[in-house]
């Protein structure tokens, strides 16, 4: 991977809310087609990680660096149009908007009519599910139809970098396991993505690298084995004693 | 809705006591405050049908029919024992009735006892007199015979054969309306002049004669032919409908082009006031409904696109005007009131759009009071002539016809073809990206900034557009009325528009339309006569009631947007599918396994 030159960086990122400290001189970088996942407890800025990467929120210091480019002050659809797309903490489809609007609204900064509707079709033959849908008010789709129409609207974006914010919270433990292997999928395609999960065991045994975040610090910055390995890390994170 | 509950049979005094006592309750109290909020005495003037019966009485009669019926209103559930229908609903209907009854009887005693005028202006002797129907105190004991035979025809609705169920309440309605909007009726058709007497009051013979011509068109199955043709029009899909619509709007618009033409003053004046605020309220539908962004202060931009035109084509506009400030024909004016009222709508927008829910609600709120105070102060009296206002506005000449107020004919026309417009380009934003944008806006903001949507350059838009259809509608105001004061634009007007949008359906543009006629034309703008005229002292009260009762019964609004019942009835959709034994409730997933996601 180091051979290419990654896509997103923080370089020693701080964020505040008010005067609360919440990211730490946080240094994170992500290459083109791989898994990445940040690990951490409640309220360790694992969000907000992904908020200052697609600019929805503004570090108070240093550099937020999209291809070689400081972007600490584009707009978060700068970095939409330019392949960065997040499917946000428990999915939050617009509830009364039917799933194709929903899908939509995914590309809703692309030009691309054709390359638009191709990407329909392929999120169509992807989940057959939505297709039967799609005038149905996502508010009323099932808890796993929903992550469906989540990932789809993500994917409408043609992004190279999926942002994902615990995908599989709220989702029942059968389904957990489908779509980690929709991820995978979606990985498979080329698509690089950057996971923030508490299911620690699941998103390392499928990730290249990781990171995990302890009140706003970098702890651990690792390979996935490596971090699967880590005394510290079992006892935190993957319930052993 | 069919359901397997069981049908038990109860003898006729077997009530729900509980019931009784609430909605007898509910009677008496409601007759008591219209009684006391004047109604039977500022109506009783107003006579529909000659010699019989006047809008007074009426006041107080309908509510122990209505109540009458609820009284025998079940609610099915699946599993709930049902009671099969009986005399019972007559009986506990008029139980009902009675004690409504005497809630009134012990109003006129107390009233008849006690002085309470000094708080209540209506504590009087000509209430008392309507109550007694001009007799001693005594009389007043029978009100609770008459509630209670209401009520029980009331309650009697449910056991009569449907038909005859329709049939009554056609009938009633009927006569009632005919009765009510005389002066419109013959405003529009003179030749129906004949049912009424020299002061529009129905005559008796007439008013029997509709009763039956309403009864006969249920059993002669009109109704439902009415029904089939409707229930036709919602299933056709495709070109057809397409076809269809199209037809409808083309008929609809030469309905529209002809009325004025065959009707007199009093329609042509009605239905331009309906169509300025049908201008004001599609703008405003654009800002909440579609983009939920809530505007309290938005007859800011009707004043802003009224004081523009009016400085703009005005001889008497003010004197601190410099001299080359040019007086311009009306459509130059109007030109340059668009471009003004985009600006003010950026200029208030853009500190406020960054505000969310209540705060926003309240700013905009302030800053429709801060446009109408500048206008109405010293500081600006130069320019705008404080409270006496911009007189002599021209007439909007356009060569082959001039749109003056004298000619409400003309006021019509000119805001039919902007309203057409506005209709258009709201139905066009509601199905582009734009509209998209909003609604995401509307649903969730901050998803919304994530999808790369510029929050803030949308809402903005939408603050924009609005703005100027709002200041259309004021430019029309101002041709219209021929003069420009600050009272034009009170707050009533914001919270009026917002009641039509609320009422219509938000983002229901065909709601927007029901709203404007229905309450403008029927209660009346904040200052200019609805059909109910008589009514005109009670506008807010019957505002605020409907309001109420929309929010608890209907709160998708009289022509609602589909998008939004779905979520408000959802319990309902639940029910009825769990009922029709379709279960699919949205929250247990077990279908979707590896194999369907590949
Ligand atoms: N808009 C905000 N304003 C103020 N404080 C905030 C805001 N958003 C988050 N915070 C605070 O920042 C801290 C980090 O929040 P963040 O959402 O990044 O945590 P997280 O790691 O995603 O937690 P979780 O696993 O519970 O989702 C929390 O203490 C939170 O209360
Ligand atoms: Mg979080």
């Amino acid at each position: 991977m180091s051979d290419q030159k990654p896509i997103l960086e923080f370089r020693d990122i701080n964020t505040h809310y008010g005067a609360v400290h919440i990211l730490k001189e946080v240094n994170l970088a992500i290459y083109p087609g791989e898994m990445v996942c940040l690990l951490g407890g409640n309220a360790s800025g694992k969000s907000t990680t992904l908020k200052t990467l697609l600019g929805m929120v503004t570090p108070t210091s240093g550099e937020v660096v999209l291809d070689g480019e400081v972007v600490n002050d584009k707009p978060t659809s700068y970095r939409v149009e330019r392949g960065i797309t997040m499917v946000p903490e428990n999915r939050r489809l617009f509830k009364r908007l039917s799933v194709l609007e929903n899908l939509q609204l995914g590309a809703y900064l692309r030009t691309d009519k054709d390359g638009v509707e191709r990407d329909l079709e392929r999120i169509y033959s992807m989940f057959p599910r939505v297709k039967e849908r799609l005038s149905q008010k996502a508010g009323t789709l099932s808890g796993g139809e929903q992550q469906m129409v989540a990932m789809g609207r993500a994917l409408m974006a043609d992004p190279r970098v999926l942002l994902m914010d615990e995908p599989s919270m709220g989702l029942a433990p059968s389904l957990v396991r489908t779509n980690f292997e929709l991820i995978q999928q979606i990985h498979e395609e080329g698509i690089a993505i950057f996971m923030v999960e508490q299911n620690a065991n699941m998103a390392l045994s499928l990730a290249d690298r990781g990171w995990v975040l302890q009140t706003g610090r970098v702890v651990l910055d690792d390979t996935a084995d490596a971090l699967l390995a880590n005394p510290e890390l079992r006892k935190s994170y993957l319930g052993e004693a | 809705m069919t359901t397997t509950a069981e049908l038990v049979t109860k003898g006729a005094f077997d009530l729900d006591w509980r019931k009784v006592a609430r909605l007898g309750g509910l009677t008496a109290l409601g007759l008591v405050f219209i009684a006391l909020a004047g109604m039977p005495v500022g109506l009783d003037s107003r006579i529909l049908i000659e010699k019989y019966l006047s809008l007074g009485y009426v006041s107080l009669l309908w509510l122990s029919l209505i109540m009458g019926w609820l009284m025998g209103k079940e609610t099915l559930l699946e599993g709930m024992t049902a009671t099969r229908k009986s005399s019972r609903d007559a009986v506990g209907g008029a139980c009902v009735g009675a004690l409504g009854g005497l809630g009134l009887a012990i109003l006129g005693l107390l009233i008849n006892t006690f002085d309470l005028r000094d708080p209540l202006v209506n504590w009087s002797p000509q209430t008392l007199d309507i109550l007694t129907f001009g007799g001693g105190v005594g009389v007043v004991v029978v009100w609770i015979p008459i509630c209670a035979a209401l009520g029980a025809v009331g309650g009697a609705l449910h056991l009569a054969p449907p038909k005859v169920a329709k049939a009554t309440i056609a009938a009633i309605l009927t006569v009632l309306m005919t009765a009510i909007f005389a002066t419109f009726i013959v405003d529009v058709v003179s030749p129906l002049d004949f049912l009424y007497s020299k002061n529009r009051e129905l005559k008796l013979g007439w008013a029997l004669v509709l009763a039956a011509v309403a009864v006969g068109f249920v059993f002669s199955g009109g109704g439902q032919q009415l029904a089939r043709v409707k229930a036709d029009y919602h299933n056709t899909t495709g070109p057809a409908k397409t076809r269809q619509t199209a037809a409808l709007i083309v008929v609809s618009a030469a309905v529209l082009i002809i009325i004025p033409q065959v009707a007199g003053k009093i329609t042509q004046e009605l239905m331009a006031n309906i169509g300025i605020f049908l201008l004001l309220a599609l703008g405003l539908n654009i800002v909440v409904g579609m983009a939920g962004i809530l505007d309290l202060g938005y007859v800011a931009f009707f004043a802003v696109g009224g004081y523009t035109t009016a400085v703009l084509t005005s001889p008497n506009r003010g004197e601190d005007w410099p001299g080359w400030f040019p007086t311009l024909p009306w459509w130059g004016a109007l030109m340059v009131t668009v471009v003004v009222a985009s600006l003010v709508g950026l200029f208030i927008g853009a500190p406020v759009i960054r505000m969310r829910g209540d705060y926003l609600a309240i700013v905009t709120l302030g800053f429709g009071e801060i446009i109408r105070i500048l206008f109405l102060s010293d500081w600006l009296n130069g320019y705008f002539n404080g409270a006496q206002g911009i007189t002599n506005v021209p007439p909007a000449d356009f060569g082959v016809f001039e749109v003056k107020g004298t000619d409400p004919r003309s006021v019509f026309y000119l805001v039919l073809v902007f309203a057409a417009l506005s209709i258009y380009v709201s139905w066009r934003l509601e199905h582009s990206r734009l509209g998209r944008a909003w609604m995401a806006v509307r649903e969730d903001e901050s998803v919304a900034e994530a999808m790369g949507i510029n929050t803030v350059n949308v809402k903005l838009a939408a603050f924009v557009v609005g703005a100027i259809l709002a200041s259309f509608s004021g430019a029309i105001f101002a041709a219209k009325v021929g003069s420009i004061f600050p009272t034009s634009f009170l707050i009533l007007v914001s919270i009026i528009i917002l009641v039509i949008v609320i009422v219509g359906g938000m983002g229901s543009i065909l709601g927007v339309i029901a709203g404007s006629v229905v309450l403008v034309g029927i209660l009346g703008g904040p200052k200019q006569p609805g059909l109910l005229q008589e009514f005109s002292q009670y506008k807010l009260l019957i505002y605020g009631a409907l309001l109420v009762w929309m929010m608890l019964q209907r709160p998708e609004g009289l022509v609602p947007n589909v998008r939004r019942t779905r979520e408000l009835h959802q319990d309902e959709f639940l029910q009825d599918a769990w009922l029709k034994g379709q279960v699919d409730t949205g929250e247990e997933e077990p279908a979707v396994e590896g194999g369907e996601v590949r």
